[in-house]
C-alpha cells in the first residue's frame, strides 16, 4: 500500500507536467500547418492564427519548465530533459516575435523556425512522458 | 524609455534586443533622390516611445525674428486647422480607428505607442477661434460644431464648409462671421472607413471649387491585414461637390495626411506616410504633386520601384508602373500636415511650404517632432526643408507637443495644431505682428488661404 500512495503523489504533478507538453506540442504542431497554410495561400489570418498559437505554446514551455525544474530538483531525472525544453522555449520564442513581423515579412523564416519547435517540442514531450512510465514505478 | 518593448520581454533575449536598439545611423534623406539603404529590421521593431511633458509655460521655438504664442488650450486631440476668410479659425478634432488587433504584436505595441500620444478624450468636434481686434490673442473659442466623427479636413467652397469625417464627408452652410453651426450637417458621400487603421481623411477642394479631394490612407503598414481590407484605400478620391460622386484621382499613396492646393499653378500636393519596419532610413515620408491617374506604389514598391517583398502576391506590372514622388521628407518623420506659404509669412519662408512632423515611434533615435520649411522656387521644391519650428522634445527626451496639421493665415502666421499638449501654436514675423494692432484685419484676404484655395476672392 506504500507503494501506491508514493505513486499517486508524484504522479499527478507528472501527470499535469505531462499535459503542459503535450499541449504545447499539439499548439506548435498547429502553428506550424497554419504557417504552411499561409505560405501556400498568402491568406493572412492564417499568419494571424499561428501567432496567437504559438503564445498559447510558451505559456505551455513555459510551466513545463518550471515543472521540469522541480522534478530536477526532486532528482531522478535526466538533464537532457531541462535542455530540450529550453531549447524549445528559445526556438519558441523567436517564432513567436518573427510572427510579429508585417505580411510575408515572416517567410521564409517562421516555417523553418515552427517546424524546428515541432521537433523539439515532440523530442520534449517523448522523453517526459517515457520518464512517466518509469516514475509511475518508482 | 529607451526601447520600451524591452519592459514586456523576457531578459533572455535582452542581449539580441540590446543588438536592435542600437542608434541607427543618421542620412539627410531629402529631397528628390534620397539615398535608400537596403531593408533590414532587427528582432524586434525599433520603438523609441518619448513620455509626455508639460510646456509649463515655455513655448515651441521658431526661427529668429518670430513670435510663438498659443492660441488655445484644452483642446480635444486638435488636428487640422482652418483658417477662415475673416480670419477665424476652424479646428477639428477628434481620434477616429477602429481597427482591431488582430495579433499578439497588436496588443504590445498598442500599449507601448499609447504612451506617447495624448490621453484626452476625443473631442469629435469642430472649434472656432476669433481674434476680433487683431492683437494676436484669440478670446472667442466656441463649438462651432459637435458630435462628428473624429473629424479631420476641412475645406471652405464659397458658403459651404467641408468636414471629412472618419467615415463620411458632410457639409455645413457657413456665412461669414458665423460662429455656430446653422444645422446638422447634410452628408455629401460615404467615405471608406472599415477597419479604419489609417483613419484620418485629409480634404481640398479644387480652386474652381467643383471638385473635393479626399485622401484615404491604407488599412495596415504592409498587407498585413491582408489585401481585401485594402479595396478602397491608400488613395485619392476626387468628389464632386454637388452630387457627391467620385471617382479616383490617384492610388498607391500608403498614407496622405494633408493635402494642398498649389497657389498659382492650381496642383494638387500631399504629404505622405511612408511604410515601417524595414529599417530607420526607410521608407522616407514624401511631399508630392499628385498626378491625376497616377500610382506611388504602395504596397507593391516604394520611392518608385524598390519592391517591397512582404507584400504577397507581388505584381511586376504596378512596380513598374510606380511614380518616384517629387520630394523625400525623411524616414518616420510622420508629415501629417502641409500648407503653402504666402509672401507675407516673411523673409526666406515666404515661398514653399510648410510640413508639420508628428515624429516618428519606429525610429532610433527619433526623427520629426517638428515642423519644417521646404523652400520652393518656379513651383518646384528646391533646397533642404529648413527647421521653422522645433523645441517640441525635451533636452532629457521628454516630448512636449507632437504638431499636426498646418494653416497659412494669409494676414502672416502660421497655424500649427498639437495633438500631444492640445493646444494651437501661432508662429508670427516678430515686425508683422506689431502691424495688426494699427490694422484691423481685412475682411478677405489677399492670397488663397492653402486649405480652402476657393475661398480667396
Amino acid at each position: 500500500m506504500v507503494s501506491t500512495v508514493d505513486r499517486l503523489r508524484p504522479g499527478g504533478a507528472h501527470l499535469f507536467h505531462a499535459a503542459t507538453l503535450a499541449g504545447a506540442l499539439a499548439l506548435f504542431l498547429v502553428a506550424l500547418l497554419t504557417d504552411w497554410a499561409y505560405w501556400s495561400s498568402y491568406e493572412i489570418q492564417w499568419s494571424n492564427f499561428a501567432s496567437w498559437l504559438l503564445v498559447g505554446a510558451m505559456v505551455l514551455v513555459s510551466v513545463a519548465i518550471i515543472c521540469e525544474i522541480f522534478a530536477l530538483v526532486r532528482g531522478g531525472r535526466s538533464v537532457v530533459h531541462i535542455v530540450v525544453l529550453v531549447a524549445t522555449w528559445l526556438v519558441g520564442f523567436f517564432d513567436a516575435l518573427h510572427h510579429g513581423r508585417d505580411a510575408w515579412a515572416i517567410m521564409p523564416t517562421a516555417l523553418v523556425l515552427s517546424v524546428i519547435a515541432v521537433v523539439l517540442a515532440f523530442v520534449a514531450t517523448w522523453l517526459s512522458f517515457a520518464s512517466l512510465r518509469a516514475g509511475g514505478v518508482r | 524609455m529607451k526601447c520600451s518593448s524591452l519592459n514586456v520581454l523576457p531578459l533572455a533575449a535582452a542581449a539580441m534586443l540590446l543588438a536592435a536598439c542600437s542608434k541607427a545611423p543618421d542620412l539627410d534623406q531629402y529631397g528628390a533622390s534620397p539615398k535608400l539603404p537596403e531593408p533590414s529590421r532587427g528582432v524586434m521593431p525599433d520603438m523609441i516611445i518619448a513620455k509626455p511633458a508639460p510646456w509649463d509655460g515655455q513655448v515651441p521655438i521658431a526661427p529668429q525674428g518670430y513670435t510663438v504664442s498659443a492660441i488655445a488650450t484644452d483642446l480635444g486631440i486638435p488636428r487640422q486647422t482652418l483658417v477662415l476668410p475673416n480670419g477665424d479659425i476652424l479646428v477639428a478634432e477628434g481620434r477616429g480607428g477602429h481597427a482591431p488587433k488582430l495579433k499578439p504584436k497588436d496588443v504590445i505595441a498598442g500599449k507601448i505607442k499609447a504612451k506617447g500620444n495624448t490621453s484626452v478624450k476625443s473631442g469629435n468636434r469642430l472649434t472656432l477661434l476669433r481674434d476680433a481686434d487683431g492683437d494676436g490673442k484669440y478670446e472667442l473659442k466656441t463649438v462651432f460644431a459637435d458630435h462628428l466623427d473624429a473629424p479631420y479636413g476641412l475645406a471652405l467652397v464659397g458658403n459651404k464648409l467641408y468636414v471629412a469625417n472618419q467615415g463620411e464627408l458632410v457639409r455645413f452652410d457657413y456665412q461669414p462671421g458665423q460662429t455656430h453651426a446653422s444645422g446638422a450637417p447634410v452628408k455629401v458621400t460615404d467615405l471608406p472607413s472599415a477597419i479604419n487603421h489609417h483613419w484620418t481623411k485629409a480634404l481640398a477642394a479644387s480652386p474652381d471649387g467643383r471638385y473635393l479631394y479626399v485622401a484615404i490612407g491604407s488599412n495596415s503598414n504592409i498587407t498585413e491585414r491582408g489585401m481585401s481590407a485594402e479595396v478602397d484605400r491608400a488613395r485619392i478620391w476626387q468628389v464632386d461637390a454637388a452630387t457627391g460622386a467620385h471617382k479616383v484621382y490617384a492610388t498607391g499613396l500608403r498614407n496622405p495626411t494633408a493635402l494642398a492646393i498649389q497657389p498659382g499653378t492650381d496642383t494638387l500636393w500631399a504629404v505622405v506616410n511612408e511604410r515601417d519596419e524595414i529599417g530607420p532610413n526607410l521608407v522616407p515620408d514624401y511631399l508630392t504633386s499628385v498626378r491625376e491617374g497616377g500610382f506611388y506604389g504602395w504596397p507593391y514598391a516604394y520611392w518608385g520601384q524598390h519592391v517591397d517583398t512582404r507584400v504577397m502576391p507581388q505584381d511586376p506590372a504596378k512596380v513598374a508602373a510606380a511614380i518616384v514622388p517629387d520630394y523625400a521628407l525623411g524616414s518616420h518623420v510622420a508629415a501629417l500636415g502641409v500648407a503653402f506659404s504666402a509672401p507675407t509669412m516673411g523673409g526666406q519662408f515666404g515661398d514653399g511650404v510648410f510640413v508639420g512632423e508628428h515624429g516618428s515611434w519606429n525610429r532610433n533615435p527619433p526623427v520629426g517632432y517638428k515642423v519644417v520649411f521646404v523652400p520652393f522656387r518656379n513651383g518646384r521644391p528646391s533646397g533642404d526643408p529648413i527647421d521653422f519650428l522645433t523645441g517640441f522634445r525635451t533636452k532629457d527626451g521628454k516630448t512636449r507637443g507632437r504638431p499636426v496639421g498646418v494653416s497659412v493665415d494669409p494676414r502672416g502666421a502660421l497655424i500649427v495644431a498639437d495633438d500631444l499638449s492640445n493646444t494651437i501654436w501661432r508662429v508670427t514675423p516678430t515686425t508683422a505682428a506689431a502691424a495688426p494692432a494699427t490694422t484691423p484685419p481685412a475682411p478677405a484676404a489677399s492670397a488663397p488661404a492653402p486649405a480652402a484655395p476657393s475661398s480667396a476672392p
